[in-house]
């Protein structure tokens, strides 16, 4: 491995919190949608928590991210607060959007969070535009843009993809490749093994990446971030990951079978981690436990406050159609 | 500072874009051929040669990008001016027009704006269906865009000035057959809008240059029996009909809205107050076009001072066939609008023919 003990000592709890303020953030919100306390639909990143986090880890506080529908676990990784998140869950005015965007459309242009969004693959674009300024600035920020495997084959990416190598832009494309998009297989919706068997058509380097592993993402993100920082243009790498849920709220994914999905719970990435961790002695039990514990703590108290925190109004949604001339 | 003597609408843009461009180091155009080519329609010519490559960029054919990139640097601070080289291919790159540049700023709970333009080739120009459409009724319908349409030179140098300092996402139609036109006729000096204070041709010509405000109509022709309300291409020709019925006695007044969104309502609603008669005219397909939504709003707000129904006029609602003949038949001539504007006069049956 390439990290030295002592740095990876001291990058391990950020990367293992991350991954449980995720985990444990989807899953208490699995069960306020099943208690019926919240309404609209999620897509939940239960299993897909490394891949937000190894990213989130090598990233600059003034780099910027682009992220999909299935984003809580990228706007944790990108440092926005659990209240604000779980008051836009709750339609608060408190919340990240101020309870106007909800679970596809949460913001944070105070850390660059270009946003999640309802529509596969619109993001990836705009964070191309987003790169474009930075060049443009003359800055060496990068921006991150995260899509699935689904919206690999949208038109939109492929013209972004293209451009942003035809311009040596600063982006780094990661396309978390969970399998399926909704129930279509990824292996039925590609005539190749693997989306980034297309980095090379596209005129950029590509990676493949065990997305379970959240030091291999972190590594990979590491060469790609750098590579953009010094302007030498995007690159594109795909984690193979899985979700444990279905695509959104209740679907219960009856297109993968319980042996699939068994084995790739055996690959549980935050399980994964903290064994590693204790292997290694890069964190106690103790002190992996008492993170567990804190995690938990932060996440019953967002939704605490978001249930006492008063909603948004709709004469707020008449206000921010327009700016002001 | 605008040039000596009379433009054309192309040049008219030309020179606000220039213009802004000097102004705010921030504006940026984007497009297909629209740097060393100078734009399909040549509205984009020298801006290459004086603001560099940086920031007039040449696009590859990937509508989605062209309009997602303006998005996303508008996001983060910057101005962009993002062309269609057609109105009719914003089709290709739709969801980031009306998904994502119309809400951002209101999904986002206002912490991003996207203040940009995104300027559309509209019109009938003998094509054929996929190259003449006039699109507008799209992007009036979406929520968080605002829609230009000017129809003079004048009106479209300060419509875009104003356009790209709004910091909302702003749809900037050009009709065709106007780029090469210098003047709407009717009015003289195609002076600057009758809701601004300057009285004097001095002081018209003064004014012509300036910003104009997106949200105010003008008043292209006064008149008694007949508000005309048309955009675009059918300013010109209403006008000219207004021409051909002052000799019949018929006094007609023109009404250019210059934007669909903001609409100004009071200028319309003034305007038919005291004429008690409205036709509306544009090149959109009729059915559900903004001709409609401002004939619907005539007919609501307006009710009680009409002597006759509103008459809308469009286009056949048919995808625009290829050539001159078939087109012009399809679309609203000078002889349709005398005869809507002759009807609806008598209080007749004002329905006419099916278009």
């Amino acid at each position: 491995m390439s990290q030295a003990p002592l740095a990876l000592a001291q990058a391990a709890p950020g990367l293992l919190v991350t991954m449980l303020r995720i985990r444990e953030f989807e899953t208490a919100l699995y069960r306020l949608f099943m208690a019926g306390e919240l309404g609209g639909t999620m897509h939940q990143a239960i299993g897909q928590e490394a891949v937000a986090a190894g990213v989130g880890a090598v990233l600059r506080p003034d780099d910027q991210m682009a992220s999909t529908h299935r984003g809580h676990g990228h706007a944790i990784a990108m440092g926005l607060p659990l209240e604000a998140i779980m008051a836009e869950m709750y339609g608060c005015a408190s919340g990240c959007s101020s309870g106007m965007g909800g679970s596809m459309h949460l913001f944070d242009a105070s850390r660059g969070f270009l946003g999640t969004t309802g529509v596969v693959g619109a993001g990836v674009p705009i964070a191309v535009g987003a790169a474009l300024a930075a060049a443009l600035e003359g800055s060496d920020r990068v921006t991150v843009t995260f899509f699935g495997d689904g919206a690999a084959n949208q038109g939109a990416v492929h013209e972004a993809l293209n451009l942003a190598a035809a311009w040596g832009l600063g982006v780094v494309f990661v396309c978390e490749n969970n399998g399926y998009a909704v129930s279509m297989p990824t292996a039925e919706a590609l005539a190749i093994g693997g989306v980034v068997e297309r980095a090379p058509g596209y005129g950029m380097p590509g990676a493949s990446v065990d997305g379970q592993d959240v030091l291999a993402v972190r590594d990979a993100a590491r060469d790609a971030v750098e590579r953009a920082r010094q302007g030498n243009g995007p690159s594109l790498i795909e984690c193979r990951t899985y979700r444990h849920k279905g695509h959104s709220r209740f679907e219960p994914a009856r297109y993968r079978s319980s042996e699939e999905l068994a084995a790739w719970k055996a690959r549980d990435p935050i399980e994964l981690f903290e064994q590693r961790c204790r292997a290694d002695d890069l964190m106690t039990e103790d002190e992996i436990a008492t993170m567990h514990g804190e995690v938990k703590v932060e996440v019953e108290a967002a939704v605490e406050l978001a249930r006492r925190s008063p909603r948004a109004d709709a004469e707020m949604a008449r206000r921010l159609v327009f700016v002001p001339s | 500072m605008t040039r000596a003597g009379p433009l054309t609408m192309a040049a008219a843009i030309n020179e606000a874009l220039r213009s802004e461009m000097t102004r705010d180091p921030r504006v940026i155009v984007l497009g297909q051929d629209v740097g060393r080519f100078g734009g399909a329609f040549l509205v984009t010519r020298g801006l290459y040669e004086e603001f560099g490559p940086e920031r007039v960029r040449d696009m590859p054919i990937s509508e989605a990008a062209i309009i997602g990139c303006a998005v996303g640097a508008a996001m983060v601070g910057w101005r962009p001016v993002a062309e269609m080289q057609y109105s009719d291919f914003v089709a290709s790159g739709f969801d980031q027009i009306v998904n994502q540049a119309a809400k951002i700023h209101l999904m986002s709970g206002g912490q991003y704006r996207v203040p940009m333009v995104l300027r559309l080739p509209i019109g009938a120009n003998e094509h054929g269906a996929q190259h003449d459409q006039s699109p507008e009724a799209w992007f009036m319908h979406t929520p968080g865009l605002k829609v230009v349409i000017p129809s003079t030179p004048t009106d479209a140098l300060g419509l875009m000035k104003s356009a790209i300092r709004d910091d909302n996402p702003v749809v900037f139609c050009e009709h065709k057959l106007l780029y090469g036109t210098k003047s709407v006729g009717g009015r003289a000096g195609d002076g600057p809008s009758t809701d601004e204070t300057a009285a004097t041709p001095g002081e018209a010509a003064s004014n012509a240059g300036d910003a104009i405000p997106l949200g105010r109509a003008d008043v292209k022709r006064r008149g008694e029996d007949v508000t005309v309300v048309a955009t675009a291409l059918m300013v010109s020709r209403a006008l000219e009909a207004a021409e051909a019925l002052a000799e019949e006695g018929l006094s007609i007044e023109v009404v250019d809205p210059r934007t669909l969104v903001p609409l100004d309502r009071g200028t319309i609603l003034e305007s038919v107050a005291r004429t008690r008669h409205a036709v509306v005219v544009t090149e959109e397909a009729r059915t559900a076009s903004c001709a409609a939504e401002i004939s619907s709003l005539i007919a609501e707000e307006g009710f009680d001072v009409l002597d006759a129904p509103v008459v809308r006029l469009g286009t056949a609602d048919v995808p625009l066939p290829f050539g001159k003949t078939v087109q012009a038949a399809l679309i609203p001539s000078i002889d349709d609008i005398v005869g809507a504007c002759r009807r609806v006069a008598r209080s007749v049956d004002a329905m006419g023919s099916d278009r």
